[in-house]
Order: C-alpha cells, then structure tokens, then sequence
C-alpha cells in the first residue's frame, strides 16, 4: 500500500498550525474543487486534497498520522501494525464528505457518490460509523432514527455511473459493480460488491439521474428500503462531441473535395450515411443532420464539422499538381485580412 | 423489478431493474427531495428562500419540486460543505457558474 504524505499534498510543512493547515485547504479546494474547476483532473485532486484535510485537522488523526509517518521515515515500510491505534481515541467528527462510498450518501450532505478516501485512509481510519462523519450531520436520513423507533423506510443512496453514448442512444442493459457500506452487528462499515444491472433508457444525457425504486438501504422493521440515484457520466467518444442533445465530429476533407463539392461516407451513431459537401467550403463550417443526436422527445442534431486536411507532397507530380494550382490563382491571398491590418501597409 | 439485493451476501445481484430519468420524470415532495438529496428541511426551506429551488405549492407540506431540484440541491450542499460556504455563499457560486456556461456557450 502506498504511503501518502498528507503535508506535500496540502503544500504545509509538518510542523503547520492548525490554522495554516485550514488556509492551505481552503486554497486548493477552491481550486480543484470539481463543481467550479477547469483543471485537469480536478476531481482527483480535490479528493486527494479533502482526504489530507479529513486527517490532518483533527489533533487526534493528525498525531497517529504523524506517528506512522515517523516510522516511514525511518525506513520501515508502510504497514498499520496490528493494534497500532490503540491509545488514539478518535472522536468521530463529522467527515467533509458524507458518503465516502462508491454508493452511499443517505443523508449524507449532497456527499459525492464516488468519493471513497484512498486504501491508505481506510486502513489507518477505518470505516466505522463513528469515524467516518456518516452520522454527523442533518436529520434527513431515516436511518440514524431507525432504533427502536418501529418501521422506518431506508436511505437513499447515490453513486456515479459511467456508460457509453451509444448506449444512451440505443437504450440498453447494463451491469453495473458498485460498493455498497454494510454495517455489520459490531457497528463495523465494511464494503460490499453489489452488482445491479439496469435498463438505460434512450437518451439520458450526462448529468441527469437515474432513480431505481427501492434499491437504496434497506428499510428497519418492514418499512420500504430507498431508493437508488445514479449520476450519469459518459465515458469520452473517440469520435462523437456532445453538445446538450447535439453531437458534433469532425470532417476531414481533401481540398479539391472542399472546393468541388463531393458525396462522402460519415459515420453516425446509427451507421454510415452519405452526406454531400457543397462546392466551396470552408473550414469549420458545420452540416446538420437533422434529429440524428441523442434521441427523445425532442431528438438533438448530428454536425459535420468540416476540416480541410492538406496532404504531404513528396514525389514531383504531386508537387507538380500544386504548383499548377498555385499558378491557376495568380492573385489569391488567403492573408488579406492581416495584410490590412498592418500598420505599414495602412 | 428484483428484490434479491441482500447485505448480507458478498455480491448481490439484482435483476434488470428499470431507471427512470429524475429531470424529466420525477416530481418530488418536499420529504422525499430532503431524503434523496441529503439535505434536513432547514437546509432545503434556505435554498428556496435563496431562490435554488422553485417549489409550487402554499407551503413545505404541499410543495412539489421539479426532478432538477435534486442534482441542483447536492450540489449547493457540497460547495457550502466542501468550500466551508454558507448556503447563500453556495448560491452565489451556483449563480456564477451559470452565469459563466451562459458565456461560453455564447462564445462558440
């Protein structure tokens, strides 16, 4: 198991105060915060940043943090010996993110689903209810209600799903792994594969949700369990853009296609059509093909964007047939218009 | 749908169940947008009052909430948690943003 180093990912030095740890925090999480960052890879970044935060502003985890750091340093290996967190009482403060789960979240603060803290958390910290926040907050959540206080309908839970954008526009089943915290009779949360597999429907877009009937915690004393949200995110299309409803892809064109018109062959997501390119275009414009994006109610469009692709001239012929071309456009310019905005030339 | 989900097993499998699209077809109450977002009522009676959430109906026990209330809720939840905001910090986050993807669609 990896060791991390919860000050580097912070950027404090490990003698930071807890104000300086606070500040650094709040620094990155605006940053990489995925609701409002374009950074790359923000989301990993911010759950790594979230994690360093969860341990290192609380005294308690902070100092058997440090103590297992201690002995990396010193050459041991990473491993949480058997035992080694005895005499650390933790206090179990609520944690950032409320469901730390692939799924979970029931009542969890609008908790990211997918938002699990790494191995190494885990293996220091634990997921015990006490730890990990999932009671700290709000009461929402039927279930911390639940002891014997008679029937009571189960949590929602959520999770982020990913599925292809073919998918979406046929519809289909598909198999679904999540993780699911189960808390055994010792009030232990441990993980659980759970493998559920659903019906996509057409046309959902990235972002909605789907909800699944009673397929979220299930209910205390004949009560229904709750229900299931899934978030919806499409793996990236090597060649399909989405836009809303629309797709977009891009048309490589010769030049002598661009400038004569020509019949070509265009994939879209229901197969190949033949789409034909007026005489005269030019780069960046866009065809449509009317009701062939995502589909539903009201069916997105599909654009062609068109690029002039030039090919390498080696032999002579090839270079030939340009020159001839070039000399057949004694005056053309495709400059004019920096050519006017010169001030030399003004 | 299938009911064979059990805790208690390693992996469960549950037969094809059927999702349904909460933006288009789901209106909620406001107990069960409180249950499905993880919000407490206090939390969800400050976002409508913010202006996030556009109930219809005279008041918390007959308002309905359209299924976009839900992603739109979770997510001012996580930005007052995640950025130590307020819920009214959280909606001014949310109107910027808006505000920016209405720009930058404009640009393209």
């Amino acid at each position: 198991m990896e060791f991390k180093d919860y000050y580097a990912t912070l950027g404090v030095e490990r003698t930071a105060t807890q104000d300086e740890i606070k500040r650094a925090y709040r620094k990155m999480a605006r940053k990489y915060h995925p609701d409002v960052s374009k950074e790359k890879n923000a989301e990993n970044r911010f759950k790594e940043v979230a994690e360093a935060h969860e341990v290192l502003i609380d005294p308690e985890r902070r100092a058997a943090y440090d103590e297992i750091a201690r002995r990396q340093a010193s050459g041991q290996p990473f491993q949480p010996p058997p035992g080694w967190d005895s005499g650390f009482e933790f206090s179990g403060r609520g944690g950032r993110r409320g469901g730390m789960a692939g799924e979970g979240g029931d009542g969890g603060g609008g908790g990211q689903g997918a938002a699990d803290f790494s191995d190494f958390f885990e293996s220091l910290f634990g997921r015990s209810n006490g730890r990990d926040g999932r009671e700290g907050r709000g009461t929402a959540g039927p279930r911390r209600h639940a002891a014997g206080r008679g029937p009571v309908q189960g949590g929602d839970h959520h999770a982020k799903v990913t599925i292809d954008l073919l998918d979406s526009y046929r519809g289909a089943a598909r198999t679904m792994s999540l993780r699911v915290p189960v808390v055994d009779a010792q009030g232990h949360t441990t993980l659980k594969e759970r493998q559920l597999e659903v019906n996509i429907p057409r046309g959902v877009r990235p972002g909605q949700h789907l909800r699944l009937l009673g397929q979220g915690a299930a209910g205390h004393g004949g009560a229904p369990a709750g229900d299931l949200y899934l978030e919806i995110e499409f793996a990236p299309h090597p060649v399909f853009r989405l836009d809303g409803r629309d797709l977009h892809f891009d048309l490589p064109l010769s030049p002598w296609e661009a400038s004569l018109g020509a019949t070509v062959q265009v994939p879209t997501p229901e197969g190949a059509v033949q789409l034909t390119v007026s005489a005269g275009s030019t780069q960046g414009r866009k065809l449509r093909l009317k009701g062939r994006g995502l589909p539903g109610s009201q069916p997105g469009d599909l654009y062609a964007v068109l690029v002039i692709a030039v090919p390498t001239s080696t032999s002579e012929p090839e270079k030939a047939a340009w020159m001839a071309l070039a000399a057949a456009y004694p005056h053309y310019n495709p400059r004019n218009m920096l050519d006017a905005l010169d001030p030399l030339k003004a | 749908m299938s009911d064979s989900y059990s805790p208690a097993s390693d992996i469960a499998i549950a037969i094809a169940t059927t999702g349904v699209v909460v933006e288009e077809h789901v209106a909620f109450t406001f107990t069960a947008l409180c249950r499905a977002s993880g919000a407490d009522a206090l939390q969800l009676q400050a976002l409508v009052e913010e202006g996030l959430l556009h109930p219809t109906g005279r008041g918390p026990e007959d308002w309905k909430l359209s299924g976009p209330s839900l992603a739109r809720a979770r997510q001012a939840l996580r930005l007052a948690k995640e950025l130590e905001l307020g819920l009214s910090g959280a909606a001014v986050v949310m109107d910027l943003l808006a505000e920016i993807q209405i720009l930058r669609s404009r640009l393209q």
